[in-house]
């Protein structure tokens, strides 16, 4: 199993009945395999900060309740978490939290254990799928015991990797009472004082506990007789570690003196003392910020760390036999070749979009999905991408600034989901502030990038029933926006006329592009585009949009289509002067 | 047993991971402890895709390290070169004869090297198929990753009715017919 279909495994096994998450590379399985499960109520939210308060409201009822986000979806979701710390759990409430060291599909390389920590929510981090399974389990558990949430942190590798996992029963715990009690439900200033207190306390208690037997499933010390030579001596090494670089730490020191901690925040101060004592050399394995390390030093206890491993990146065990036994590995030099980024596929309708841009000279305030891809040549349309939502506040703050000329060759750009997730906020935020700016709703029907999720307004949910579809046009009318159009992406004549006409008014627009990802199940490629060698005339225009199925042929001089990659979307034909690209309609 | 390490690396939507998930499925039927790494999201985007697969008595780590894969099954020839340094000395490449051209080549900011399975067989032993060819022989070139699975299984120890039950249960229900027969046509070459 992947390690996210465990979690889901595990969660349904801990008896969990309301899951709510937005879709977010590396944490989406979970939520796609959790709702296969009988028994669970499993949903898409609009974004991390609604899905955190659903899990919230299913626990004070009393029921076990989870949330799923990748670690960018906590800054979101970190509003209801610092406070539902204070509240606690009346049944299990449990917080997964996808990392990305190595940023294989991220933003930034945050560390969730920093969050954590200041939150005061305890964190559990396995390092396979099988602990995975188990560890979700045991935080339901932790959850109600010490009356809080508490984050299960994976990481990319963790999370897709698969491996094997024992299957349990499934034990639904009885859904407790539900008791009106304002003092801890209730985060007055008055109320809040006293549950921060116990929050204190909690913490203490869980550090404490952290060392003592009843922790032993998940901190787990293994002690040898074992010496290594390290710089010339002789010494007890000793390793604390979690999640993923446990692994590389077996892979190379599997004899070692190893402290492997499930339950990385709060630390077991008292363990991690005694370990210490008993090693001569101490190191401790950590991806991205050094959480243990200074922690452990700020106790008085020498260590290796950060002073010797990267903040950045992921480890290996290659790296652990470089930095701890500078072992020469005799590697080969990665042969010199072109890279291969990632890019939009063919017959994308943002390729289509970003065509037109290009065309006119358009800046692009870019958001997070599969159309931060417009960045790279030889569309190079999207300048600027910060955070979910963040294209349409972006251009409002350019106008406010540079005045409302300024923005005449800009947009925002932003998908469809992302436009839901919070993009809607930025847009009332445009309406009401008098801005005139111009908002093109990349509208592909799915959130693409994280591989093909449903959002409010696709007419699906999560479990696969038809709904009602948020409606984006009467969504953007009721805002009180005047200039709302819709047009067929791949329709780029319609599309360059109405841009040019919304960009030019002193009025705030939105522009909804609107065609199916090529990649949907339910998309029906329309044929296969051919060249006729005897009317192209070598302009290479068919190729400014960057399309990967076309390509000028080196000996000829022609342009000519990879049949096997072509979806027919006919961008190219649109943009040869002579007619010379012509669809094969499928039959 | 020693861990057996084996990548498959291809350009995003060749269907690594189907390919991964096949020889995950063998493995463990075998009765070995196997992990399997993937990835998902923004690399599966026509960009260089790498998926490992390892398997023994013991497994720790789910990914494999730069001078220790003992197959590389590359999906494309410049895939092949990218990730040629992760092999052991005496590795073995078993390389799809295709070129897909990467965005930075289309647009003329890079050169596609030229003679790579001749100057990849100067250090390595390394098979080439045109799987592409042949999956059109076979009228689906979709199932040409399942023909260099057929391949790879000539130079494996597992048994040949096992590779099918794998595949059975692991593709697509309408798809297995197909994917047999990919797969027949792949072990006949290797």
């Amino acid at each position: 199993m992947l390690g996210n279909e465990a979690i889901a495994r595990g969660a349904y096994e801990a008896g969990v009945k309301v899951s709510s998450a937005y879709p977010g590379t590396p944490s989406t399985e979970m939520s796609e395999n959790l709702v296969k499960y009988e028994g669970v109520y499993a949903e898409w939210a609009p974004n991390e900060k609604v899905a955190a308060e659903v899990a919230m409201g299913a626990s004070i009822a009393g029921v076990r309740a989870m949330c799923a986000m990748k670690c960018v979806g906590l800054n979101v979701a970190s509003d209801p978490l610092y406070t539902a710390s204070y509240i606690g759990a009346k049944g299990g409430l449990v917080y997964l939290v996808a990392d990305d060291p190595g940023l294989y599909s991220s933003q930034n390389e945050q560390d969730t254990r920093r969050i954590a920590i200041s939150a005061h929510v305890p964190v559990l981090e396995p390092s396979d799928s099988e602990e995975a399974r188990v560890m979700t389990k045991r935080a339901f558990e932790i959850s109600e015991e010490y009356d809080t949430p508490v984050i299960l942190r994976t990481t990319t590798r963790v999370a897709h990797s698969q491996g094997l996992v024992h299957l349990e029963e499934r034990v639904v715990p009885e859904d407790k009472e539900y008791e009106r009690n304002p003092g801890k439900n209730v985060m007055v200033p008055a109320n809040a004082k006293m549950r921060h207190k116990f929050v204190i306390e909690r913490d203490k208690k869980l550090a404490e506990d952290g060392s003592t037997a009843k922790f032993a499933d998940l901190n787990k010390a293994i002690y040898s007789d074992e010496k290594i030579n390290l710089d010339g001596e002789d010494l007890k090494v000793g390793f604390i570690t979690s999640g993923i670089p446990y692994q590389y730490v077996m892979e190379v020191f599997p004899n070692a003196n190893i402290l492997k901690l499930g339950m990385v925040s709060p630390l077991p101060k008292k363990l991690i003392e005694e370990f210490a004592s008993k090693v001569d050399r101490l190191y401790i394995i950590e991806e991205l910020e050094p959480v243990i390390e200074e922690q452990v030093r700020s106790w008085g206890i020498p260590c290796f760390g950060k002073d010797i491993f990267p903040l950045d990146g992921e480890y290996s065990a290659n790296m652990l036999r470089e930095k701890i036994l500078k072992a020469d590995l005799e590697l080969s030099a990665p042969n010199n070749v072109p890279v291969r980024p990632p890019i939009l596929c063919p017959g994308c309708p943002h390729r289509a979009t970003y065509s037109v841009l290009k065309k006119l000279h358009i800046h692009a305030s870019g958001d997070i999905g599969c159309y931060t891809l417009g960045v790279a040549a030889p569309l190079s349309v999207v300048d600027t991408t910060l955070c979910m939502g963040g294209s349409i506040s972006m251009l409002h703050g350019m106008e406010k600034g540079k005045g409302k000329e300024w923005v005449k060759n800009w947009v925002a750009v932003i998908g469809d989901s992302t436009f839901l997730h919070t993009g809607v906020n930025s847009l009332m935020n445009m309406s009401y502030n008098q801005a005139t700016g111009t908002v093109i709703i990349l509208d592909n029907s799915t959130t693409g990038m994280t591989g093909h999720q449903d959002h409010p307004a696709t007419g699906k949910m999560l479990n696969g029933e038809t709904t009602l579809a948020i409606d984006l046009v009467k969504l953007c009318e009721g805002m009180g926006i005047k200039n709302v159009k819709v047009v067929d992406a791949f329709d780029i004549k319609k599309l360059e006329e109405t841009i040019k006409e919304e960009v030019a008014k002193d009025e705030l627009s939105v522009i909804i592009s609107q065609s199916p990802c090529a990649l949907l199940k339910s998309y029906k490629a329309k044929g296969k585009c051919y060249v006729d060698p005897e009317k192209c005339k070598k302009c290479g225009k068919c190729l400014i949009p960057g399309c990967p199925a076309i390509k000028k042929d080196k000996e000829t001089g022609f342009s000519i289509i990879d049949e096997t990659m072509c979806n027919g979307c006919g961008l190219c034909q649109q943009n040869c002067p002579f007619g010379a690209i012509s669809l094969k309609a499928n039959e | 047993m020693a861990v057996t390490n084996i990548m498959i690396v291809g350009v995003g939507g060749q269907g690594t991971l189907l390919t991964s998930r096949i020889l995950g499925g063998i493995t463990t039927k075998a009765g070995y402890e196997v992990k399997l790494s993937e990835v998902h999201g923004m690399a599966q985007r026509g960009g260089s895709v790498v998926t490992f697969v390892r398997y023994g008595e013991n497994v720790a780590e789910p990914i494999v390290e730069e001078g220790c894969a003992d197959v590389l099954i590359a999906f494309e020839r410049l895939e092949a070169m990218r990730y040629a340094h992760f092999l052991k000395k005496d590795g073995v490449i078993i390389v799809n004869d295709q070129r897909i051209d990467p965005i930075t080549v289309l647009t003329g900011m890079a050169e596609y090297p030229e003679n790579i399975i001749e100057n990849l067989s100067k250090d390595h032993k390394v098979i080439a198929v045109d799987a592409m060819s042949e999956a059109k022989k076979l009228g689906n070139t979709r199932v040409f990753n399942t023909i260099i699975i057929g391949v790879a299984a000539k130079h494996m120890n597992f048994k040949y009715d096992e590779w099918i039950d794998v595949i059975r249960n692991t593709v697509p229900a309408k798809t297995v017919d197909i994917n047999i027969k990919a797969f027949e046509a792949g072990y006949a070459i290797g």
